[in-house]
């Protein structure tokens, strides 16, 4: 899609105020319904727009992303603008600096439709979670669009942006893009910066794209990596050589795994039946299938949950009503007996944070503290370094890793969300790439019918580190022969 | 099963005030997740090393320079303080 408008652009079919325009009104139409976006940027959008014509009247060369209106996960920092990580603690904050990838997206004249709407601190897998509206799911209003990146791919499946950027500590952007029928891609960790990302686990998380095809998300993600002088977690990139240019189409002699693990009987029969289906086709389309074995992922669900409270019981002290963000700091409103400093930390996190985050921060400071830190923290982290091992003894035989990429389609609104575990197993299989720090890309692989509808599924692929362009090609085929465009052997 | 003595000192090592109404409600679901986090008793990790870096980057370090930050930047920063004094970020008493 992109490159079709990129093209239309530069031929003067269309320009890009009009582009911009155009999604601006279905936002309007359709805003009411979805609750994609938390906050609107139509005036900079326009005026980034205009300065893009400008450029393609003066007859300069533009970039393939220039023009084309994208939209931004609300914890992830636009100078000037409101960024709230879906909490009341931060409904007043307006950043005072881009992001890394705002910066780099921001010098090839992208335009910024607006923020999108996130389950409280990427903490969820819904969007139920949101201290501000609930986001419903496109193809069936009645469903949640998956989490937490749910605002953004609501954004791209509605019609309302053509790309969108998420974050992804333990699924974030692949449930989301498999529940609304998307491209959702997790970088190698390192890959793009975290610089101006509102951290929730820093060892986990990346900042990734959805797109509707894979082709789109290959262009944004171009444009997101490399090093940063501002993540010292962030790593070269290697290569320049754009991720769209190794869409060849041709996965003739590629080695697929697909690990036992995870094919128990408890899966689902539709899914499976999906999942069975797409490796017939990877394998008509030459790719090798190999049963593979990852033998700890089934303690990956403990694992990540234990780090990932470790780390938000950390990085969340940093909201504390002193610096920014939401300040209790009267008597009136306070349930503590003392008046010192510690009365302004207890009453503005117990009214800013919402329960899923107290409790979050609570488990984290539990399983950190003295006593507690061996048999927790330390012990996950051991098994991380299993989990990891699994990994690098499967890439020993294949190239990429495929699944499902949820054990379900789109659930309905209030299905899980008094169930704190529930919600967790949604993460079944997508936790292992953060685990590992591999790349993982959903795709649509088919559909399943319910309630008389049908409802996309999400394929995952996951790739060696630093290895997209195999993961990126494979899915490209995948999609470019369902659509029929590539005919199978 | 946490005792409500227990989450209190949780809740006040965390900072975060809870209510004495909600103190059952978090004793129940904080252990059923730490309940839940005891099948990795069964895990063998004997002399396993725990994760640092996930893709094995090690320690980097920026050069050791001052950089400035834009006073479009400055003012942001000091416009997002709940209260200021004299340039200084005011806060109650430690005590």
């Amino acid at each position: 899609m992109i490159r079709e408008l990129h093209n239309k652009l530069i031929s003067g079919e269309i320009t890009a105020v009009d582009l911009t325009k155009k999604y601006l009104k279905t936002i309007e139409e359709k805003e009411s319904e979805f609750g994609a976006y938390l906050t609107l940027m139509e005036e900079s959008a326009l005026k980034e727009a205009e300065i893009v014509d400008e450029k393609i009247k003066r007859g300069e060369t533009i970039d393939l992303l220039a023009g084309i209106p994208g939209a931004i996960k609300d914890n992830i920092c636009i100078a000037g603008v409101r960024t709230t990580a879906g909490s009341k603690i931060l409904d007043n904050y307006i950043a005072p600096y881009d992001a890394t990838v705002i910066k780099k997206l921001k010098s090839v004249d992208a335009i910024f439709l607006g923020k999108t709407n996130l389950d409280e601190f990427a903490m969820g897998s819904s969007t139920e979670n949101s201290a501000y509206q609930k986001t419903k799911n496109p193809l069936d209003v009645t469903r949640v669009p998956g989490g937490s990146s749910g605002g953004s791919a609501a954004s791209v499946a509605g019609g309302e942006a053509v790309f969108a950027l998420g974050s992804d500590t333990g699924g974030s952007i692949r449930q989301p893009a498999s529940f609304c029928g998307l491209v959702g891609l997790k970088p190698t960790y390192g890959r793009v910066s975290r610089y101006g990302l509102i951290a929730m686990a820093s060892s986990f998380d990346q900042i990734g794209p959805f797109g509707t095809s894979v082709e789109d998300v290959a262009i944004v993600f171009s444009r997101l990596v490399g090093h940063d002088t501002m993540d010292a977690t962030s790593a070269e990139s290697g290569n320049n050589k754009p991720f769209e240019e190794y869409l060849t189409g041709d996965i003739k002699g590629l080695t697929i795994g697909v690990p036992k693990e995870y094919f128990s009987e408890k899966l689902d029969p539709r899914v499976r039946k999906v999942t069975d289906e797409a490796l017939n086709r990877f394998k008509k389309l030459g790719a090798n299938v190999k049963e593979i074995s990852l033998s700890y992922s089934k303690y990956a669900l403990p694992v990540y949950y234990i780090i990932v409270l470790s780390e938000v019981s950390s990085n969340l002290a940093r909201f504390d009503g002193i610096k920014y963000g939401l300040s209790i700091n009267d008597d009136e409103n306070s349930s503590e007996e003392t008046t010192t400093l510690l009365e302004t930390y207890l009453d503005t996190r117990r009214i800013g944070f919402g329960e899923e985050v107290k409790r979050r921060i609570m488990l984290g400071t539990y399983v950190l503290s003295a006593g507690y830190y061996d048999a927790y923290y330390l012990k996950a982290q051991k098994v991380r370094a299993l989990i990891k091992k699994d990994f690098e003894n499967a890439f020993k035989d294949v190239d990429m890793i495929f699944s499902p990429t949820t054990p379900e389609p789109a659930f309905h609104f209030g299905e899980k969300v008094d169930d704190p575990l529930m919600m967790y197993l949604s993460d079944i299989y997508t936790v292992t790439a953060n685990l590992a720090g591999v790349p993982a890309l959903s795709f649509p692989m088919g559909t399943i019918q319910e309630d008389g509808k049908n409802l996309p599924i999400g394929g995952q692929l996951m790739g060696k580190w630093f290895d997209e362009e195999t993961i990126l090609r494979t899915a490209d085929t995948f999609e470019r022969s369902y659509n029929g465009e590539i005919l199978e052997k | 099963m946490l005792t409500q003595e227990e989450v209190q000192h949780i809740a006040l090592l965390a900072r975060v005030g809870i209510r004495e109404d909600e103190r059952e409600k978090y004793q129940k679901s904080l252990s059923s997740v730490l309940d839940f986090f005891h099948e990795l008793e069964m895990v063998d990790t004997g002399d396993v090393a725990p994760i640092g870096h996930i893709t094995g980057s090690e320690n980097r370090a920026r050069a050791d320079m001052f950089i400035d930050a834009d006073q479009g930047e400055k003012d942001g920063i000091r416009k997002n303080v709940p209260e200021m004094q004299d340039g200084f970020v005011r806060v109650k008493s430690v005590f």
